[in-house]
């Protein structure tokens, strides 16, 4: 098999413009780029855009957000969050109030049962899969719903290969068994939740045996688990983009959660809902407010007090109203309503489902500036290119993981020729445009951010050394709070309790891109261990695990189709079309087809997949899109 | 409800060590507590994130009452218990094990083991000439990991750290009987033909070099290898949500090896291929 | 568990060999064709994980019937039973028994051990090669001692195929080894068990005493020799009763630690974890032991009834009986003898209609002396590699699967038989105080009638030596094999008990007593020693690993010195093996310079 060395991408040392988009970027100073910069998002302030982080640090996150706040006026700032686990904090915060998984990697170690749902964690998530390996040799029974027997599936008790975008039909008949077997938790649904009658009425419908019908898997195993989960006296519910890269993301999420309310598997240690984020700092950039409905310490806006707050510590006046998410931004830009954007560290151009309408949007910006350690795709459409500072390596800072522990980041190495720090080179755009801000270093950020976030207020960095990281929320500086949230839940005096949980009254809705008998395969995608995202980073090394892409089929359809291994074939959706070489895994079924948006310059996966999204989350249905396979007319084989 | 559970408290116990009155928690090795009591035994096959598998025995101390020496790394201590970590017998034992090790296996680049050497007097050429050495050409077989198996003790930490332990891919075993036992993979099979997956924890937790990444052993070929001009800074990876604390060595501002804290709560050591080797890009700088 | 399969595929004779033993695979994650149901549904976890312990059943499946254990077997057995190929190389690469490369369908073991080679071994050897030649279709491999000590030179041929085929010749000629390898089926018969007792029919033997009289296949004739009284007896007593009279009568283990039986027995059967297991180590291995193996073939169902009155005592409802690979006869003997009580109720749900639960299987060890270590038994049959664990937690805590396990020998348990039907006063009548009851004695080397011997304890090893007709000449005796020591021919006074061999500075051992007369150079003899551990450590420990390679080394340096032109290599070896003794972690790296120091300090070796 060949090894294939995907494009190599250099660090940007020099900030780059062009007076049009039709001429290469020339090299240019600090001074003229910034001016450039400021010169653009000035004349566009009231049609501007901020794409931030999810890979830089929080303090990054923060500035950046204030910057579109404060000095643009707008709640319109969003990250790569929206492509991956918006719904996933979209749903936790309907139903608990608040976006963050709700238990730690160690509690997992010490769970009874553990639920592994649309997330391939031993590729995605080694570490955290270690953590669940720990569990499963302290005993802990594991089962995996997911289309692909994949190797996190392996390791199960029960592996479930459900038909793609039947989540929600096999949650519900999973409740269902719950309520009918007598294993729900009375106590916990009576105390802590709202809305069981109709959750009830609503899963009636769902027996087993339409369960079976509708999701592909047998009833008896249905059945199974949800006895498993539901006698377990704790269990772990964890899921990822299987669950949320649907155009029905947030629906998903809410049918899992409910499931944790019927039973009681959430406010304890070991109990809880745990969704594994795909980027160092997913979490963290939402904690920061660099998402359009919440403010730092994940404060709603439309909360009046709250704004005050900001406002006051701010010096400023901030919209009262959300502001527009990624998606919502790139429909804006559709529209001309949205004229400029800064965009730093993302590459939407690659990595946003149907990329070449992507690509189209962003070109049709009247200014878009881009921040980044590399020339990227959506580099290359910019006006002006900022050289920045590899966050995790180059910097100092915290982020804020999976389990909502915060932790710091350090400067290791020095960033090559004139590549800056990206907190200054904000401030030095914002003081061009009127905002004279001084920071002299990531704590003195971190600790205005202490101030006006109360979840964040105890975590000096003196303290997140010693604990090596803490976990939020951690109000006071002299304590360290449980590893788990929403312990209230349990609490018997209704006061200290807080608001009820609702349970989420959501239906099916399948895929929207049908399979068809011109579009006979059900294309899923997700990730391989030794790559990552579009590439950018996990190809600079030299992994000895990378085959490069491929459109991984079924023996049976790869015999169906009479194509081999290495062979050549066209992939071609309603949308797009690309050649991609055949790989073969016994993972996947008949009708079903795997790939991964690791190596966007060989093949481009998102000219495949749809971009039907998530109504509230605004996140698009990676998951599932329809494909067909043809033989190439000439065979051609790689090799 | 469940609170969260603090563990059972652990009682204290007291025993004899070399004379003097030593209280450890129940459950504590003798090494534990010597290294409480600041008593320098040598190790190699212990590891801070491993299960002792006291298969070295250059940690044996003499138990008052036991037959043969007891290794120190495993052996936990009870009440009572009368130990003797500097006796003349456990002295000759520490050294001829350490020149049984020396005389067979390159121990170039085992961190401490000159220090050990000297003090014990251990003088391995005692064997002859034609004492057997284990004989290995280091395996180079991808672009990640070196196995120089010439510097392997068999103390079994990357099979351990591979296996149950941790990273549960077990591409590696102990194949073979005796001195003709060596790591391998199933059927000798380069790595790139295994299970391995590249993560780097059998490296993270090897005592003589005998693993090492393939930067490192590149510059130590080359002569540019320098430890003093290393620092280590440990930050958070940037690759998934998953939050592994990484300590990034660096040599005249290029990373040269990665490692994480033992003692960290997300990673007790352990990172994936990406967070041990995706690095590069940051340094791609022209 | 998420393994890797490379891509060799098995043959049909080697996936039924192993659908032999597991029956057809499940699913087509097992290596079935691939079903709708199997790409909807998967089972796995804690139950696929659990049948690691069927590893080893599974190798000796593959290279009994293809003769060696290719890729694609040893992928299938593991894919079949969800271990790592990694790990079941290292296990497969473990036995001698096993290759992983190539060979011949027809393996003829010549034993090449201490009392075979003063035999002839290497002429032996030479000659079978030479007569066979090249391209014979049979690999001829020297190795260790083969338990047919009585009867050297010895060998044995294994046949791969279905079913395989063994034969032993010994005393072995060229003519008999070549015929027993080419064509094992048409070999003529082996010699009954009895002619390895020299005493057989003589009266007041009670542990040989069925040996030679019954049909050892027969459990009617087992009965009718008085067979199963003891169990009757035991089921009277209740568990603790048994357990007070095994104390009572002072039996100790006979493998050569000589632990006091009832003690051991007790503090397992305290123990409150459950399952509580009953392992029968039947190992035998140690060079110049044959004891056992006459036992098992001459009176199977007493060590049937034995376990049984073990397991029942210590509150085991399963034992395993641990047999040496190398012996085809006992296993075949004790195959049927444990189908017979099976069918009878001797085994099974409802033992003696007592409602006592309690079956036998039978685990074959595959050439690999370190096995006979408890511990190291244990990782065998859990389908480890065979390397010993250290100590404590010992095995009543935490023995075979983690749980409370009693392991015994052969003997040790066989004399649990006449301890409940005479009583254990009258057993601890017999011997000396603080060595009681009878004792098997395995002679070889120079004498006229080698064979097993029963005396009570206390007997003098010329005692011992007379009844089997020491020859002229003796220079030497080893007691207790290769991880014994070296007497004198003049000290021939020490009382054969274990506080008599202690006193005079030397070990009983496993009960071995080999005679030496002056044809076999001693320097030779040790040579072959320390060439048996080196070849048997384990490699776990460092001491023992090289320590045995640097002794082996020495011994050859003064092969042919003495005085002072050995002096500085005698001096290299007790330092070396003062270390190994100390510092190694079970007792081969700890006697591995036994022999050899009595050698020089007893007979004056290289002097």
């Amino acid at each position: 098999m060949r090894k294939r060395q995907p494009k190599t991408y250099t660090r940007l040392t020099h900030p780059l413009v062009r007076d049009s988009r039709d001429e290469p970027f020339r090299q240019a100073t600090w001074e003229e780029a910034l001016d450039r910069a400021a010169l653009g998002l000035g004349r566009n302030r009231d049609a501007f855009g901020m794409f931030s982080c999810a890979r830089a640090t929080n303090e990054m996150n923060y500035v950046a957000q204030k910057f579109a706040r404060v000095v643009m006026g707008t709640n319109n700032v969003d990250s790569c969050n929206r492509t991956c686990h918006a719904p996933s904090v979209a749903g936790l915060s309907a139903a608990f109030g608040s976006g963050g998984g709700t238990s730690s990697y160690e509690e997992i170690e010490h769970t009874d049962v553990i639920v592994m749902w649309g997330s391939n964690s031993r590729f995605a998530h080694p570490i955290f899969f270690q953590h669940v390996l720990k569990g499963i040799r302290n005993g802990a029974r594991m089962y995996a719903v997911d289309p692909r027997r994949t190797s996190t599936a392996e390791w199960a008790e029960s592996w479930m290969g459900l038909n793609v975008g039947t989540d929600i039909p096999m949650a519900h008949a999973i409740g269902r068994e719950i309520i009918h077997a007598g294993l729900a938790n009375e106590a916990f649904i009576q105390r802590a939740t709202t809305g069981f009658e109709e959750y009830k009425a609503l899963v009636e419908p769902w027996t087993l045996s339409l369960a079976e019908k509708v999701t592909g898997v047998p009833a008896a195993a249905i059945r199974e688990l949800a006895h498993a989960y539901a006698r377990a006296e704790r269990a772990q519910l964890c899921w990822t983009l299987g669950i949320t890269e649907h155009h029905n993301g947030t629906d998903n999420v809410r049918a899992l959660i409910n499931l944790s309310l019927l039973t009681g598997h959430v406010g304890r240690y070991g109990s809880g809902l745990q969704p594994l984020r795909g980027q160092n700092n997913v979490q963290g950039g939402g904690d920061m407010g660099a998402i359009p409905n919440r403010l730092p310490g994940f404060q709603d806006i439309l909360d009046p007090d709250v704004r005050r707050k900001f406002e006051s510590a701010w010096d400023t006046v901030i919209q009262p109203h959300y502001g527009l998410n990624l998606t919502e931004m790139f429909e804006a830009m559709e529209d001309g309503s949205l004229k400029a954007v800064y965009c730093i560290g993302e590459n939407p151009a690659q990595s946003e489902a149907d990329s070449e309408q992507a690509v189209r949007r962003l070109m049709a910006l009247d200014f878009l500036v881009v921040q980044d350690i590399f020339l990227t795709k959506t580099a290359e459409l910019a006006d002006v290119v900022l050289p920045a500072t590899a966050g995790w390596a180059e910097t100092d800072g915290t982020t804020t993981n999976s389990e909502r522990r915060v932790q710091r980041v350090r400067k290791a190495v020095t960033p090559p020729g004139e590549a800056r720090e990206d907190i200054d080179i904000i401030c030095d755009l914002a003081a061009r445009l009127g905002h004279d801000w001084k920071y002299a270093d990531a704590e003195t950020v971190w600790n205005e951010l202490r101030a006006v976030s109360p979840d964040h207020y105890g975590m000096t960095y003196e303290r997140l050394e010693e604990h090596q990281g803490i976990q939020w929320p951690c109000p006071s500086t002299d304590a360290i709070e449980p590893t788990y949230l929403h312990g209230r839940l349990w609490e018997t005096d209704p006061s200290r309790r807080g608001p009820l949980a609702p349970f989420g009254l959501v239906q099916h809705d399948p895929p929207v891109d049908l399979t068809d008998d011109r579009y006979p395969i059900r294309l899923t995608t997700g990730r391989r261990l030794d790559s990552y995202n579009t590439g950018v980073q996990s190809g600079g090394y030299a992994s000895p695990l990378r085959r490069g892409e491929f459109i991984e089929l079924s023996p049976e359809d790869a015999e169906r189709y009479g194509v081999v291994v290495g062979e050549q074939v066209q992939v071609t959706s309603r949308r797009g079309s690309v050649t991609a070489p055949v790989w073969v895994d016994t993972a996947l079924r008949p009708g079903l087809a795997f790939m991964t948006m690791h190596f966007p310059d060989e093949v481009d996966t998102n000219a495949l997949t749809i971009e039907a999204n998530c109504p509230i989350a605004g996140t698009a249905e990676f998951k599932a899109s329809a494909i067909r396979i043809e033989k190439l007319p000439i065979a051609t084989i790689v090799g | 409800m469940t609170v969260t559970p603090l563990g059972i408290p652990r009682r204290m116990l007291e025993f004899t060590l070399d004379g003097e009155e030593a209280r450890v928690p129940e459950g504590s090795t003798i090494l534990d507590a010597c290294r409480a009591a600041g008593k320098d035994v040598p190790t190699l096959c212990e590891g801070d994130t491993l299960r002792p598998k006291n298969a070295c025995r250059v940690c044996v101390v003499e138990v008052e009452g036991a037959r043969t020496l007891v290794p120190a790394c495993s052996r936990k201590a009870e009440p009572g218990m009368e130990v003797r970590t500097d006796t003349e017998r456990a002295r000759h034992s520490r050294k001829i094990v350490l020149e049984l090790l020396a005389s067979s296996v390159d121990l170039s680049t085992t961190p401490k083991v000159t220090g050990w050497l000297k003090e014990y007097e251990a003088k391995p050429d005692r064997f002859g000439p034609d004492a057997a050495r284990l004989n290995e050409e280091p395996k180079v077989d991808n672009d990640l990991y070196v196995r120089d198996y010439d510097k392997c003790i068999l103390c079994y930490k990357c099979v351990d750290a591979c296996g149950d332990q941790w990273q549960n891919s077990f591409a590696i075993s102990v194949a073979g009987r005796g001195f003709d036992a060596r790591i391998a993979v199933e059927h000798d099979a380069p790595l790139t033909d295994s299970a391995c997956v590249y993560c780097g924890n059998c490296i993270e937790v090897c005592p003589t070099g005998a693993l090492s990444f393939k930067s490192e052993f590149d510059m130590r070929a080359a002569g540019t290898w320098d430890e003093s001009a290393q620092t280590e800074t440990t930050t958070v990876c940037a690759y998934c949500g998953v939050g592994c604390n990484l300590t990034l060595h660096v040599q005249d501002n290029e990373i040269v090896k990665v490692t994480s804290p033992h003692d960290n709560p997300v990673t007790h050591g352990n990172l994936c291929i990406k967070g041990r080797f995706g690095y590069q890009h940051v340094q791609n700088r022209d | 568990m998420d393994l890797h399969f490379g891509d060799s595929k098995p043959t049909d004779e080697e996936r039924a060999a192993v659908d032999a033993l597991l029956g057809p695979p499940e699913s087509s994650w097992e290596g079935a064709d691939r079903s709708d149901a199997d790409l909807r549904w998967a089972r796995g976890g804690r139950e696929a994980r659990d049948r690691r312990d069927l590893l080893l059943p599974g190798l000796h499946a593959v290279n009994d019937r293809i003769g060696w254990i290719s890729e694609g077997a040893l992928d299938y057995l593991c894919r079949r039973l969800t271990v790592p190929p990694a790990e079941a190389y290292g296990v497969a690469t473990f036995y001698a028994m096993f290759s992983v490369k190539p060979r011949p369908a027809t393996v003829l073991h010549v034993c090449t051990d201490l009392a075979c080679a003063a035999a002839g071994a290497p002429e032996l050897c030479a000659g079978i090669e030479a007569r066979l030649g090249l391209g014979s279709g049979v690999s001829v491999e020297r190795g260790p001692c083969l338990g047919l000590c009585e009867r050297a030179p010895a060998a044995l041929a294994i046949k791969a195929g279905d079913p395989v085929r063994t034969a032993v010749s010994a005393p072995a000629t060229v003519e008999e080894a070549v015929l027993a390898a080419s064509s094992p089926g048409s070999a003529p018969e082996e010699a009954p068990a009895a002619l390895a007792v020299p005493q057989a029919g003589q009266d007041g033997l009670m542990l040989l005493h069925r040996v030679g009289a019954v049909d050892p296949s027969s459990l009617d004739d087992y009965r009718a020799h008085g067979g199963y009284t003891a169990l009757r007896r035991a089921f009277e007593l209740g568990p603790a009763g048994v357990i007070r009279e095994v104390t009572d009568s002072g039996l100790v283990g006979r493998g050569g630690a000589a632990f006091p039986t009832g003690r051991k027995w007790q503090a397992t059967a305290s123990q409150p974890d459950r399952p509580h297991y009953l392992v029968c180590n039947a190992d035998e291995s140690e060079p110049g032991t044959f004891k056992d193996r006459v036992l098992m073939e001459g009176d199977p169902y007493a060590l049937v009834e034995a376990m049984t009155i073990a397991g029942y005592a210590t509150g085991a409802h399963q034992g395993y009986l641990y047999l040496r690979g190398e012996y085809p006869r006992a296993l075949h003997l004790l195959e049927h003898a444990i189908a017979q009580a099976r069918a009878r109720g001797l085994l099974g749900d409802d033992v003696l209609g007592q409602g006592y639960a309690f079956d036998i299987e039978i685990r074959r060890g595959a050439g690999a002396y370190i096995c006979g270590e408890e511990t190291a038994l244990f990782n065998s049959i859990e389908g480890y590699r065979g390397e010993p664990r250290s100590k404590p937690p010992f095995p009543v805590e935490k023995g075979l699967f983690g749980k409370p396990t009693v392991e015994n020998n052969v003997e040790t348990l066989v004399n649990v038989l006449p301890i409940l039907t005479m009583g254990a006063p009258a057993y601890a009548a017999i011997g000396t105080g603080r060595s009681t009851g009878p004792k098997l004695f395995c002679v070889s080397g120079s004498v006229e009638r080698p064979g097993v011997y029963e005396v009570p304890f206390g007997a003098t090893l010329g005692d011992v030596l007379t009844l089997a007709g020491v020859r002229e000449g003796l220079r030497a005796v080893l007691l207790g094999g290769a991880a014994g020591g070296f007497v004198r021919a003049d000290e021939l006074d020490i009382p054969l008990t274990f506080e008599g061999t202690r006193e005079a500075g030397t070990t009983l051992g496993s009960g071995v007593v080999m005679a030496f007369d002056d044809s076999v150079p001693l320097p030779r003899l040790l040579l072959r020693i320390a060439e048996f551990f080196r070849d048997e450590s384990c490699g776990q420990c460092v001491p023992c690993r090289v320590g045995t390679v640097r002794q082996e080394e020495a011994l050859h340096r003064i092969v042919e010195r003495t005085g002072a032109d050995a002096a500085g290599d005698i001096a290299l070896l007790r330092e070396v093996g003062r270390a190994m003794r100390d510092a190694s972690i079970c007792g081969l790296g700890q006697t591995a310079w036994n022999a050899v120091e009595s050698a020089i300090d007893r007979l004056g070796a290289y002097a």
